[in-house]
């Protein structure tokens, strides 16, 4: 199988309202999700959302307690493991530590039945490059290398679908940036479906063409990482992915393609194509880079004061207080425009309306924030 | 196995820049060698010198006298040889059952047991809680002819009224096995225990079925623990001779009662430690070979 190119053209992968129960709780929540053949995929969420239990659905380890999986016509719900045409990157690597790394990576071959690995063994050494390395053992590699050698152990199996289980988890940061470009190459290199489970929300936006976020057993927001950042359609997605300010306020008028808001006395304007809800209790957002401390734009609030302020390199960043008492988060870039404000100093704040967005006010405003760090 | 080496090899590096003259490691050596030097070394050295003694021509029955003679061990064995292959038989059969036993126990345990783990853990030294002798004279009950296994079993079509356990091989040998069985069971579960259940879950992911991991991964994973289960129970199963004093009869003596019979009825010192001797050397190359064989030598 492996020099048959199964991997091209096998088809997408389709979850179809897929729930898991463990006794009462409900890990998974009726996900329907479907991942394009040759995508780099990523599902992003907090600790305890679904994300891995999801992933174990796919790679066989658990079984849905509803729903079905497919990867093109194939049905593989309730397939096992060693039957799937899917590999698993683990969490810890779990690689066979009694085994060499040419053993290691030769595994899933020699249980097809296939005789000659060895050319397709160095292939997959040399595509992570560590060809030098096939003789040691697990216990002698570090944890970069290790990392590498389950990726060439998964890979060299040519799945249909390659699932990573936050594979970078215990890598230190540079390290772990150097992995996330090396990983991307891997994926077009080789063209298989990559699914990255991550809670680390730089990572899924650096790596992946579609990230789904997942909170609670179901998916928040599906989308590129552009959509989900600078259009999230819940309080989850728009605080969960990077910083971001929300403002609870009320819709006075839908007309000409804007809406009109207000909150505490002050009027805003945002486009209707950016308003994900028919509410008129809603929820403003802005990113903080896209706010200005001027007083000239459609959006702005003035007489507000500085609270905090700390100088990051590439950018300042401002913690303002609205006249009501919200505090608002503002990054300003170092360059030339730089206003260099003090504690305590009076501004005004101003934005674009389309860097406005307005969500629905039902939900949580801190709904998804102060979570990344939890793992 | 490699992986155990690396392991020591780093715990090595930082001591070895050590260059102190201190005597502490001397002073906590001191007392273990005090004590094996007087108890192990010396009874070892007066042992070997028995077995090359000679009754003198006439003299009192017990009283010996050197004269290197070798032939000793030769007579001893011709004379034994028969007990002495049933014991390596009896033990190595049981050393085998105790491993079929073992393995799933230590196996549930280390994999499934989850909060029981403990408990188990306490069950399996249990027995320890009574003294040797009295487990074994309580096998001669549960196997007795009015015991409950034999009334048991007599009711079923396939066995008649003769039917009888005890004093037979399979007395011997059951006796030896559940003897011996916590110390297969111990070492198993902590090698078990120490295996990563994601490595078998990796090597399912990787096209291995149940059978096939079980093979690939857990057994060799498993080696130390298989080896020092085996060698802690084959070894001391081997010079055992209460389970066939007490479950046996006179066709199922193992070379222990022929030692012991040798020391305390006939008192014939030399053929005894001629024995003894015979037994610890082929216990050692046995041992010695199957470590070479099983590819564990860092173990030792």
């Amino acid at each position: 199988m492996a020099n048959s190119k199964v991997s091209q053209d096998t088809g997408d992968l389709v979850l179809n309202r897929v729930s898991k129960f463990y006794g009462d709780f409900c890990a998974v929540d009726d996900l329907s999700l479907t991942v394009p053949d040759g995508s780099f995929f990523a599902l992003l969420g907090p600790s305890g959302c679904g994300k891995t239990t999801t992933l174990r659905m796919i790679a066989g380890l658990e079984e849905p307690s509803q729903g079905t999986i497919h990867i093109g016509d194939n049905d593989i719900t309730t397939q096992k493991p060693y039957r799937r045409n899917v590999n698993t990157v683990f969490q810890n690597y779990a690689l066979f530590p009694h085994l060499t790394i040419f053993e290691n990576i030769a595994f899933g071959l020699r249980r097809r039945g296939i005789k000659d690995v060895k050319t397709e063994v160095e292939n997959a050494l040399n595509l992570v490059e560590l060809g030098h390395l096939a003789e040691r053992k697990p216990g002698q590699l570090s944890g970069g290398q290790q990392q590498r050698i389950a990726v060439a152990r998964a890979i060299v199996n040519r799945p249909e679908v390659l699932l990573l289980d936050e594979p970078l988890g215990a890598l230190d940061l540079k390290l772990r940036r150097q992995m996330q470009i090396e990983l991307k190459r891997i994926q077009m290199e080789v063209g298989i479906t990559f699914i990255h489970v991550t809670h680390d929300q730089e990572e899924a936006m650096t790596m992946a063409d579609t990230i789904a976020v997942m909170n609670q057993g179901k998916i928040e927001q599906m989308g590129s990482a552009t959509e989900l950042y600078e259009a999230p359609k819940t309080a989850f997605v728009a605080n969960f992915l990077g910083q971001c300010n929300l403002i609870k306020a009320k819709v006075q008028s839908r007309a000409a393609g804007k809406a009109v808001v207000t909150a505490k006395g002050h009027t805003f304007e945002v486009p209707l194509s950016r308003v994900s809800t028919d509410s008129d209790s809603v929820l403003l957002g802005v990113r903080p880079e896209k706010l200005r401390l001027d007083d000239q734009g459609i959006n702005s609030i003035k007489d507000c004061v500085v609270t905090d302020r700390s100088f990051v390199g590439t950018s300042t960043q401002y913690l303002v207080r609205t006249p009501w008492d919200l505090e608002l988060v503002v990054f300003e870039q170092n360059d030339e425009g730089l206003h260099d404000l003090h504690v305590g100093d009076k501004v005004s704040l101003e934005w674009d309306a389309e860097h406005t967005f307005a969500l629905d006010g039902a939900q949580d405003i801190n709904a998804g924030a102060d979570l990344e760090d939890e793992e | 196995m490699a992986f155990l080496h690396g392991a020591t090899r780093t715990h090595s590096g930082p001591r070895s820049g050590i260059k102190s003259r201190s005597i502490t490691p001397y002073l906590l050596l001191a007392p273990g060698m005090i004590w094996l030097i007087t108890f192990f070394i010396i009874p070892i050295f007066s042992l070997a010198s028995t077995s090359t003694m000679v009754r003198p021509e006439g003299a009192q029955i017990g009283t010996y006298v050197q004269e290197l003679r070798f032939q000793n061990y030769v007579d001893a064995f011709v004379a034994n040889q028969e007990q002495y292959v049933r014991s390596f038989v009896y033990a190595g059969i049981a050393t085998l059952l105790a491993l079929a036993i073992a393995f799933p126990l230590a196996y549930t345990i280390a994999f499934k047991a989850g909060k029981y783990r403990n408990v188990l853990l306490v069950l399996v030294v249990a027995p320890f809680f009574t003294s040797f002798l009295l487990r074994t004279v309580a096998w001669t009950q549960i196997l007795g002819d009015d015991g409950p296994i034999v009334s048991t079993l007599k009711l079923l079509p396939f066995f008649d009224d003769s039917l009888r356990l005890t004093a037979t091989p399979f007395a011997v040998v059951s006796g030896l096995t559940y003897n011996f069985l916590p110390f297969m069971t111990l070492p198993l579960y902590a090698s078990l225990e120490r295996i990563d259940p994601r490595t078998l879950e990796a090597a399912g992911d990787l096209y291995a079925n149940g059978f096939t991991t079980f093979k690939k991964v857990t057994v060799p994973l498993a080696m130390p623990g298989i080896v020092a289960g085996t060698l802690l129970t084959f070894i001391p199963a081997a010079g055992d001779y209460i389970n066939a004093t007490l479950l046996g009869n006179p066709s199922t003596k193992m070379i222990g009662n022929v030692i012991e019979s040798r020391f305390f009825a006939v008192v014939d010192y030399p053929t005894a430690a001629a024995l003894s001797f015979t037994l610890m050397a082929t216990i050692l190359i046995v041992v010695t070979l199957y470590i070479r064989k099983s590819g564990t030598d860092e173990l030792v």
